[in-house]
């Protein structure tokens, strides 16, 4: 079966590297499957899951937001934070998600706070579920 | 000439001093280390962005974003990375006096520019000249996390976009080598020079080009400044070891020159006391 190389990067540093069959993201306009050979593309992604396909086996990386981009032979991803999903702290991230919905009871109304409080819950939560998986 | 117990005391106190500066060096160095791997680390990072940033903006001439846009310069703002404290050497001397020329030879007015401060440091002087500090942030770690200035980072953005103000220079230390540090002056916002190495590709947009400029240019601004947070924390490690190395070298002298003063002050106690006891033994025959 061909392979595309995928890596995940972050300021912090690269996060994952590997050959894989398929990518799964999710983009901001909805499910995005990549194969090898894929025309050069890019897409915003959603705080979301990266599914990575090769023999049977998926890996699951957290990704909160960022960039997908897409050549013939590779594909990067540029997010400001990610996390493969056996190094993803759950317990901060339970506590985050905590956080956030306090902060959401609280106020109600809107403004730039409630909207950074939505955003680390869905983190939050992302980072739970690809914990979960 | 001091007596031998005050001579004795000076050794002792300026070796005490040269344990911790001692110390002190080999922490820097430990941070240094630490602080150049996380600045290789985030080169792929910013390659790539880079990369995709000047395909983007470049191969879509009619995508236009506020970030790209120069308009016209009513409040300009400052962006100044320092360190967290002293004892750096010239490190924070530096690059404060290259800001402050930089502001001085632009405005007249305090009115015409804001300061955005970066390390403890920065904000203290800022704020005894009485300028306008419109963001800081200190404590921040010795080896940055990118979640850790995401916050201030993405406040400076926001408050370019909201049109806070209309252009954004950015004043660090650029680590050259570990005995060197240059002063870069760089202009951020609006973002006019997007430079990259590689040959820019032509991408499809999903779903255009406008909506992926509005998550990318951020993004890609963001990276600017936490690269030089990085490169500048590199250099303050570095000449941290620096100063601490001449300090503890200093010390040493020092610490040689006293020895050489209490030696002969002790060998002229002792003459003294001879001279004494033989002059009594001659004054009894």
């Amino acid at each position: 079966m061909k392979t595309i190389k995928v890596s995940v990067v972050t300021p912090d540093g690269p996060v994952y590297e590997s050959d894989v069959e398929m990518v799964s993201t999710k983009a901001l306009s909805g499910e995005l499957g990549i194969l090898p050979g894929h025309i050069p593309m890019v897409a915003p992604l959603q705080i979301g899951a990266v599914r990575l396909i090769s023999g049977g086996n998926t890996e699951y990386v957290a990704v909160s937001g960022g960039l997908l981009e897409v050549r013939p032979e590779q594909v990067t991803i540029l997010a400001q934070a990610a996390e493969v999903s056996d190094n993803i702290d759950v317990d901060r991230a339970l506590r985050a998600k905590e956080r956030a919905e306090n902060l959401l009871h609280q106020q109600k109304q809107e403004n730039i706070d409630f909207k950074r409080a939505e955003l680390a819950l869905k983190r939050a939560i992302n980072r739970l579920d690809v914990a979960g998986k | 000439m001091g007596s031998l117990r005050d001579i004795k005391n000076k050794i002792t106190s300026t070796k005490k001093m040269s344990q911790i500066t001692k110390a002190m060096e080999m922490v820097a160095a430990s941070n240094f280390t630490r602080a150049e791997q996380n600045a290789k680390a985030f080169v792929p990072y910013m390659e790539k962005i880079q990369e995709v940033t000047a395909s983007v903006a470049l191969g879509s001439s009619d995508a236009a974003h506020p970030m790209l846009v120069k308009r016209p310069v009513k409040k300009t703002a400052y962006l100044v990375i320092t360190a967290e404290r002293g004892l750096k050497g010239s490190f924070n001397s530096n690059v404060l006096r290259a800001a402050m020329q930089g502001i001085n030879a632009r405005h007249q007015s305090k009115d015409e520019y804001v300061i955005i401060s970066l390390g403890k440091v920065g904000r203290e002087f800022f704020k005894k000249r009485d300028m306008n500090i419109a963001l800081d942030l200190t404590g921040i770690a010795n080896q940055p996390t990118f979640a850790e200035v995401k916050d201030t980072v993405n406040k400076t953005i926001g408050m370019f976009i909201d049109g806070a103000f209309d252009e954004l220079y950015m004043f660090y230390n650029h680590f050259v080598n570990p005995i060197q540090n240059d002063v870069i002056e760089k202009k951020i916002l609006p973002l006019t020079d997007i430079e990259t190495s590689k040959k820019p590709m032509s991408y499809e947009f999903e779903p255009s080009a406008e909506e992926i400029l509005e998550v990318l240019l951020p993004q890609y601004a963001e990276s600017l400044i936490f690269g030089a947070l990085l490169d500048s924390k590199a250099g303050e490690h570095a000449a941290g070891m620096l100063a601490m190395k001449n300090a503890t070298d200093n010390a040493k002298e020092l610490i040689n020159s006293y020895s050489l003063l209490f030696n002969r002050a002790r060998q002229a106690a002792i003459t003294q006391e001879i001279t004494e006891i033989v002059g009594g033994a001659a004054a009894l025959e």
